[in-house]
């Protein structure tokens, strides 16, 4: 029972990380029609933005502080490398889709190619305070506190968004926009300056999605290719959940992630099946698809 | 000559010169890297005949992707299949060829159809998600080596004595395994001609440009998209199996990993998407340059350039990137709408007709 317990709360804490990566997809489709690969990218330059302030800095700051800087670096590393995909290679390629999918791809493979010949394909270490490495015990439970602060983290971003997207005049905007972009513009509002807004907000929660994955999943390490492998896992949310839908999402980051670490944790000791809880995922993508083609929570927001 | 004649005659052409180059001793030292700049040098023959396989895979994801417009990123699956059903057939089974062949596009043939069925049943960009998990996820089936078959992350070589010597991989039958590589695109080329010039093949066009209106006609596009889903499928196992008896060892990273399906995507839009001869162009010249790139990035006089143009320069992935952004930019349509438009162009100067130059590609929808 309690390693099931444990399970359940790493299974959470993954499925907060997914959420931040996958929210800020969901956001760019729902407004834009962008299926964004540079996503992915948007992660790692993140993580790396974090690795490289954090590791440019002196030691005898300290670990909490130095950490909590690389913290505040990966979330404006990740918005403005996001900021600047958007104005420099979406805006120009307005009303053709395709070409804004091909473009976000294409960054990708470059700057994806560009990190492993600038750093090697090795991982790199992101310097932590040795309380995120320790657990604490709670109720009888020895639970690991980097996936409390991913399960802050998700929450904190959760009841922001949705206090931003349903109480202030941008984020009904963007909701309006979602719904229906062409009644916005008719209306006079700029729906250009939505679409740079939605690419900077997703960029943010990318980048530091992409630095507590690190932290809580990979030990600390960071690699070229990290943002990429969670990409899918983001896109497989983004479908279940529905597209254009935050609610949505949330509710299929926690179901996506805790399938994945039940199934891995049950399942993935036998034989040939180390891969099972990535596998166990998919299948939830094809049932749900079958149950349900357009998600969970539909297509609004 | 009727243009149709034409086109068949130069496709014809190029063919017979393509099968001539094994007996070609060319010397062409800028245009190939120095260690291999003899046109019939094995490692030559060997670029060129996975330029040839490529190019195949990628003719035939135009079929879905350029010409019905859909935006699968599943092809990598199929050859996959093609690549280590073949393998494990012959390697750990010992199966005549025969039966591995029919058996590699008997496993391909059932998965189109199943997850294509699936995949099928949302569209957009939902399509292009689910089309890229299931391909994820048949790559985590194959590096999670089931009971020892594929190898995983170490590979899989192929080795099977059933194999006709002339095939196996040594090095004197690389003139064999490139003729074989030439085949299987003139086949798919010859297949695709067939396919996109047929009536299917322009309801395949109608579901790009127009799907509901398709449905006001009462054709279900359903069908046809599954049947060009399919047929590009088995293009691809087609492709795969080319490639490992060409290179002769399967690793997942190689042949089953998203990286795979991005360069046939780069490979269609490069040469143009929804063109036949624009899909192979694209293949060859990403080939090329991905060899390339490499055996220059090898050489010691690249040492003494500065790091922070040495480093970019000695990542194919970047270039190949960076030029497919440029190309998405500013040459819209590929090599092949370069082409048509100067074609389109000249063409209106004749009729003195300047101002009514069609400058759009065929392939955006709005």
């Amino acid at each position: 029972m309690n390693v099931f317990l444990a399970l359940t709360f790493s299974g959470i804490a993954l499925g907060a990380i997914y959420f931040l990566a996958a929210s800020g997809l969901s956001l760019i489709y729902g407004l834009m029609d962008i299926l964004n690969f540079a996503h992915g990218l948007f992660m790692t330059l993140g993580a790396y933005v974090a690795w490289d302030v954090a590791s440019h800095l002196p030691t005898s700051w300290g670990a909490p502080l130095l950490f909590s800087i690389a913290v505040v670096a990966s979330i404006i590393g990740g918005a403005l490398a996001a900021g600047l995909t958007e104005v420099l290679l979406i805006r120009p390629l307005y009303g053709r889709p395709v070409s804004q999918i091909l473009v976000t791809i294409g960054l990708d493979l470059a700057v994806v190619g560009l990190l492993l010949g600038g750093f090697g394909s090795n991982s790199l270490s992101i310097p932590v305070p040795l309380w995120l490495i320790e657990a604490s015990r709670v109720g009888g439970l020895d639970l690991p506190n980097s996936n409390f602060v991913a399960l802050v983290a998700g929450v904190v971003i959760l009841v922001a968004l949705e206090l931003f997207l349903h109480r202030t005049r941008y984020g009904i905007t963007i909701r309006a926009g979602v719904e229906n972009r062409d009644m916005v513009s008719a209306l006079g509002i700029n729906v250009g300056r939505a679409f740079t807004l939605v690419f900077v907000i997703g960029g943010a929660m990318a980048g530091l999605a992409g630095l507590l994955y690190a932290v809580v999943f990979s030990g600390d390490l960071i690699s070229p290719t990290q943002g990429d492998s969670l990409l899918i896992f983001a896109f497989i949310v983004v479908v279940i959940g529905g597209l254009g839908s935050i609610r949505g999402s949330a509710v299929a980051a926690l179901v996506v992630g805790l399938v994945q670490d039940y199934t891995n944790f049950y399942l993935g000791s036998h034989s040939g099946m180390a891969e099972i809880g990535n596998l166990s995922v998919v299948l939830l993508l094809a049932l749900v698809l079958e149950w349900r083609p357009r998600g969970l929570f539909g297509s609004t927001l | 000559m009727s243009p149709s004649v034409r086109r068949a005659a130069i496709a014809l052409g190029l063919v017979a010169v393509a099968a001539l180059v094994p007996f070609i001793g060319l010397h062409l030292p800028w245009i190939l890297p120095s260690t291999v700049n003899v046109v019939n040098s094995t490692g030559t023959l060997e670029v060129l005949a996975l330029s040839f396989v490529f190019a195949g895979v990628a003719l035939g994801y135009d079929v879905i992707f350029g010409y019905t417009g859909l935006l699968s990123l599943g092809p990598v699956m199929y050859f996959a299949t093609g690549v280590y059903v073949f393998d494990i057939t012959l390697t750990h089974w010992n199966w005549p060829l025969a039966s591995a062949l029919v058996a590699t596009f008997a496993v391909s043939l059932v998965l189109a159809i199943l997850l294509g069925a699936i995949a099928l049943r949302v569209s957009g960009i939902a399509f292009t998600m689910v089309t890229l998990a299931f391909a994820q996820a048949f790559y985590y089936l194959v590096e999670d080596n089931p009971h020892g078959l594929t190898g995983g992350d170490t590979g899989l070589a192929l080795y099977s004595s059933r194999l006709p010597a002339f095939l196996s991989g040594a090095v004197s039958n690389t003139r064999n395994l490139y003729w074989i590589a030439l085949g299987f695109l003139v086949v798919s080329y010859a297949v695709v001609w067939l396919v996109t010039e047929s009536e299917t093949g322009h309801v395949l066009v109608a579901i790009r440009e127009n799907e509901r209106r398709l449905e006001v006609l009462g054709i279900r596009p359903f069908r046809y998209k599954l049947a060009a889903y399919t047929l590009s499928s088995l293009v691809a196992t087609g492709g795969g199996v080319a490639y490992i008896l060409l290179i002769g060892t399967a690793v997942p990273s190689a042949v089953a990993s998203v990286t795979v399906t991005l360069s046939i995507l780069v490979m269609v839009v490069l040469g143009g998407a929804g063109t036949r001869w624009g899909a192979v162009t694209g293949a060859v010249i990403y080939v090329y340059l991905q060899q390339y790139l490499l055996k220059v990035a090898a050489e010691p006089s690249f040492a003494t350039l500065p790091a922070f143009l040495r480093v970019p320069l000695s990542q194919p992935q970047f270039l190949l990137g960076l030029i497919f952004v440029l190309f998405v930019l500013f040459v819209p349509g590929g090599i092949a709408g370069v082409v048509t438009r100067r074609r389109l162009r000249s063409a209106a100067r004749l009729f003195d007709a300047t101002s009514a130059v069609p400058t759009t590609i065929p392939m955006e929808e709005p």
